[in-house]
Formats: C-alpha cells, structure tokens, sequence
C-alpha cells in the first residue's frame, strides 16, 4: 500500500451562479477509514458527494481518488476507478426484483453488446447470494423491489453498491426513515463493509455518528468547520454554536 | 433447448407468439380475400413501428414522436428502388430524358441524382435501408442523449424532425417526387408486385419478417440489457452512478426501433405499391404510438394487436364518418391511457388470463392420470 491516504479533496469550490455551496474545502480521507459528514441543512454535504461522484461539476480544486482525478472522469468512470454512492432517497429499481437489482450491479457486461449478450455465471449467483446475506435479505430474493419496506429498500441499495466492490463507498443519510432495531443492524453492516474499504457517511442521527464514526467532519456554509474525533468535535465552541446546540 | 427458449423470452412468450404467428400464417389467409389482406399487410407494416416503441417508450421510457421518419426512410429507400426499376429508358420513351422516375422529368431534371444511384441494386437499398436509420438515429441519440435531453423535451424535439422530413421531401419535388410522393411501383426485379400472388407472397414476408423483428425484441428483453431498460427508466442516476453509460443504452434502443420501423416502412411500399410524405409527418407518427399505446406499451405481441385493430377501427370509421374519425382516436387514446395503461395486453393478463388458467387448471385437477410430463418433454 503506497499510501494511507485514499482520497484528497483540495481546494474544492462549486459555485451555483455565485452560491458557493462548496467553498475552498480540503478533505484527506485514509484507506479502511469510517468518515462521517456532520453539519446543519445547506451545509454542502450532498453536493460534496455529488461532487466526488460526478453528478455535480467542480468549479475549482481536484479530488484525488488514488492517482486519479475524479473531476476529469464521467460518472462510470468514476465509478469503475473504484467509487460507489447512495443517494439519500432509496433508489432502488423497483420493478425489478431484489435478485435482478443486485444482477444488473454486478460490475461486469456494462456496454451495449456486453449487456445483450451477458451471461450470468455461477460467480454471479454466487455474489448475490453473498451480499443479500450480508444486508438480510437473501430470503427476499425474488421479491420485486418496490415491495420492500423503507428500511429494506436503503439495505438493497447499500448491497448494490457492495456488489461493486468500491474501496471508497458514499453514503446519504442511510439510516434515515430506518427503526431503532433496523438502525442497529445497518451501524453493524457498516462496521463489517468498512473492513476493508473506506466509507464517507453522511448522518443526522448522533448516536448512530457515534456509534460508527472514526473520524467526524463538520461542514458548515459549504466550508470546513471541524474535524476530529468525535468527542472533540462536540466539545467543539464553533460547532455546538451553528449545528449540535439546537 | 431450454436456454435458447429463456432467451427468447420463457415458454408462455413464445407460446403466445406461436398463437399469433399461426392467427397471421393460417387463419387469416384462408380466411380472408386478397383485397382485406393485402389491407391487412399495410397494416402489419405500423405494427414493425409499434414493436419499436414497446422497447424504446415502454420499456426504456423513451418517447419518440417521430418514428414516421425511419418508417419513411425505409419505405422511400423501397420505393426508389421499385421506381428507378420502372423507369427502364424502355418504359419511359417518351420523356424528354428516358431512363429516370417521371417525376423527375416533370421537374425538368435531367440526370438521374447521385442520391438515387446506389437505388439501382436491390442489395445496396437493403443495406441503405437498414444502415440509415440507424445511422440517423445513431446522430440524434448521440446529440440529444449525450447531452442529457430526455422526456418531453425529446419526444418535442423528434417531433420537429417528422416535420422537417415531411418538409423536406415536400420541397424537394424533383427529387422525391414531392407531396405525391413515388407512385406507380410496378416489379421487383422484373417480378410483377401488383399480382394477387405477388401480394400473397409479399403479405407472407411481412409477417415473417414481423415474427423474427419480435423474436430480436423478446432477446434483448431478456438480456440484461432488457433490465437495463427498465432500470434506467425508473432509476436513471442509479443506472448511471452503477457504472453505465446511460447515453449509449438510450441510443441502441432508438437505432433498433428505427430500423425496425424502417422495416416496416420498406414492406409498406412493397405492398401498397407508393410512399408519400404523409406517411412520415407529425399526424402519423403520433399515429403510431397511438397503436402501440393501445395494444399495450409493456408488450411487444400486444403492439402487434394494438396496431392491427386500430387500423382496422379507423377503416371502418373513416369510410362511415370521415370527419369523426380523428376525434374518435384522440378519444380512444385518452381512454387507454387513462382506463388501460397497459393497453390490450393490460386487460388480457387482467381479465382474460386468470380464468383461463383457473379453467385450465381444473382441467388438470379433474384428470390427474393425464401425461402432463410427456407433453411438456421436447
């Protein structure tokens, strides 16, 4: 392992006709690191992540991604560099079913002719198998999709991601919508899958931040606020102040 | 055996296709005259069209409002060839230049275009006729799609292009043959197309030629790529950011519907004997995705329906109450999207399937000693 850091955002701005949701943020995110995204509403957190996956264009700065810069990539480029991302609204296919859902992320027949002609192999079957266990729902396999609850739907999405395979895997707010006993399972599932990948975590819910946190970063006015860990972050003047004192 | 019938779309599909392959092949023939036909022929020609539009609208939730125009490359591509074969100098003495379309020479042109050139060999048209559309629809996926341009702002801007065809072919006289478009096709290298075997013939083509188009459609429905579709269609970002190019996914299904529709269009000027630009233009086009909203727009065997029962309505209407007939289809259209989203196959798998399969399966119930498992072994 060459180096211990994975991802280096620098100097990252994005402005949106003068609206600097992202202003001039430096981010050094290690290999096998828990980091979670703190900071009040408008605070730039998502379109941080948009901006790392490529949904949303920088306007200065660059994202390393090991040697790569993510902001010269489309997004399934990046997205073959090794990044996966879940938006904060489940997005699940769900006319499809949880088995097809984690078939069509399986990272390979991507082209046109590659898709027409895929065949779905043992590994393949193998694979969903793997993951619908690791995120309990290998007895809904063949359940269409939009049938699941809230909760079941932010666990597909998290294995569609897994399927991939990312060393840097992105999440919205996944526990968001989720029940105590629901929410204690996923802080589980994340322990697990950051083993051996890094996880950017966006999250509201305090407890569960420090239920999984290794690192917490406090963005505020698209600018960085705080970081460290997570105690100190709370005992943070600056940070009390704008976002955990309400 | 049984990979090569999962790929094309699992027992019950081909089944149902077997049953409207035989509705096509068998009853309606001998049933039938050459006149209704050859009507019915036309009118098989759309369903390439709406078969289309079942992958590119239903599944991959692009609307094109425009696929009158690859109906009419690939009839006008026909139609020239037909054409230029009865303008031989022998036919045409007595035009001032022998040799070239009528119409042509009614428009003082005096040398055949170079466009019209590669007409003169039935392979190269074939070839033109397949390799155009999807070259045309390969540049309007690419600009549009490419670009991120979707949903109502596609299906508006694919409708500007049926208008600037229609335009085009109109103000081109000289070189199409104008509003009257390209009339009087009489042999397809030296055969007589006019004939009531020739139409029979021709009539059998179509629907063989429709049968394999739905066999290609049931295949990529299966492939992944069929799933695609219909993840892309509800989950365009999730598609996206799992690694594929949304873009070049959107332009295969639009190319295959064109040359599809192309295909149709070809046959179309094989069996009615002329291409004009009305064919092409913005009524027809909407037109077309009226039959396949109708037959079902989840459903390529529904599409085939849809088309063949619109068509024959609209004969009926419009031969009764000519001025009534297009409110009675903007009417029907309304009433399908709003009571039957899924069109004909909609109310079949609704209405029609259970109490058949719940009849079938008592039939099964009643003799338990039928040899259930030797018919089912190939």
């Amino acid at each position: 392992m060459s180096s211990p850091i994975l991802l280096a955002i620098e100097d990252l701005t994005v402005s949106f006709d003068g609206f600097k949701a992202v202003d001039g943020l430096n981010l050094y995110v290690e290999r096998n690191e828990v980091r979670v995204v703190i900071g009040p509403n408008g605070a730039g957190k998502t379109t941080l992540l948009d901006l790392i996956c490529g949904k949303t264009r920088a306007s200065s700065g660059s994202i390393m991604f090991k040697n790569t810069d993510l902001t010269k990539l489309a997004e399934n480029q990046i997205v073959k560099a090794g990044v996966g991302r879940k938006f904060q609204t489940p997005s699940i296919y769900e006319n499809l079913t949880v088995r097809e859902n984690l078939q069509l992320s399986y990272p390979a027949g991507r082209s046109v002719f590659g898709s027409l002609f895929f065949k779905t192999t043992e590994h393949v079957l193998q694979r969903v198998t793997e993951v619908a266990s690791e995120i309990f729902l290998e007895d809904r396999l063949d359940v269409s999709a939009g049938l699941l609850s809230h909760g079941q739907k932010q666990w597909l999405e998290i294995g569609m991601l897994l399927i991939q395979d990312p060393e840097l895997l992105m999440l919205d707010e996944p526990v968001a919508g989720m029940s105590v006993s629901e929410r204690e399972a996923t802080a589980d599932l994340l322990r697990r899958i950051s083993n051996n990948r890094s996880v950017i975590v966006i999250e509201h819910d305090m407890d569960f931040v420090k239920d999984i946190a290794n690192k917490v970063t406090v963005l505020h006015q698209g600018k960085l606020l705080a970081e460290g860990k997570m105690d100190d972050v709370q005992k943070n003047e600056k940070v009390i102040e704008v976002y955990l004192g309400h | 055996m049984d990979r090569w019938i999962a790929a094309f779309g699992g027992r019950q599909r081909l089944f149902q296709l077997l049953a409207l392959s035989v509705l096509l092949l068998v009853i309606l023939p001998l049933t039938l005259d050459i006149f209704r036909l050859n009507l019915l022929g036309k009118y098989l020609t759309y369903a390439f069209v709406a078969v289309g539009l079942v992958l590119c609208w239903g599944y991959g939730g692009i609307l094109s409002l425009g696929q009158g125009v690859f109906f009419g490359i690939g009839g006008y591509c026909m139609a020239m060839f037909l054409k230029l074969e009865s303008s031989a100098p022998e036919f045409t003495a007595i035009q001032s230049t022998p040799g070239i379309p009528d119409f042509m020479d009614w428009n003082q042109i005096t040398e055949l275009p170079l466009m019209w050139v590669p007409f003169h060999s039935l392979t190269l048209t074939i070839i033109l006729m397949l390799t155009v559309p999807a070259l045309i629809a390969f540049f309007i996926g690419f600009a549009m799609f490419k670009r991120r341009v979707g949903g109502v702002y596609f299906a508006i801007i694919t409708q500007a292009i049926a208008s600037i065809a229609t335009i085009l072919i109109i103000g081109q006289q000289g070189y199409t043959g104008g509003i009257n478009g390209i009339t009087d096709l009489r042999t397809l290298l030296g055969w007589d197309i006019r004939t009531d075997s020739a139409r029979y013939i021709l009539y059998f083509v179509c629907c063989v030629a429709l049968i394999i188009c739905l066999l290609i459609g049931q295949f990529v429905l299966e492939s992944r790529f069929g799933k695609l579709l219909i993840a892309m269609r509800d989950q365009e970002d999730r598609v996206r950011f799992s690694g594929y190019d949304v873009a070049n996914i959107k332009i295969f299904v639009f190319a295959l519907a064109g040359v599809f529709s192309a295909i149709g269009g070809a046959m179309f000027a094989l069996q009615v004997g002329f291409m004009s630009p009305s064919f092409v233009g913005t009524v027809a086009s909407i037109e077309m995705v009226i039959f396949c909203a109708v037959g079902g727009r989840l459903s390529l065997i529904g599409a085939v329906y849809g088309a063949l029962l619109v068509n024959l309505a609209k004969t009926m209407l419009s031969e009764t109450f000519p001025q009534l007939w297009i409110v009675f289809m903007g009417a029907l259209f309304i009433g399908v999207v709003l009571l039957f989203p899924q069109g004909l196959a909609g109310i079949y798998t609704d209405f029609v399937k259970p109490p058949v399969a719940g009849w079938l399966n008592r039939m099964r119930g009643k003799s338990p000693d039928a040899p259930v498992s030797q018919e089912v072994q190939p």
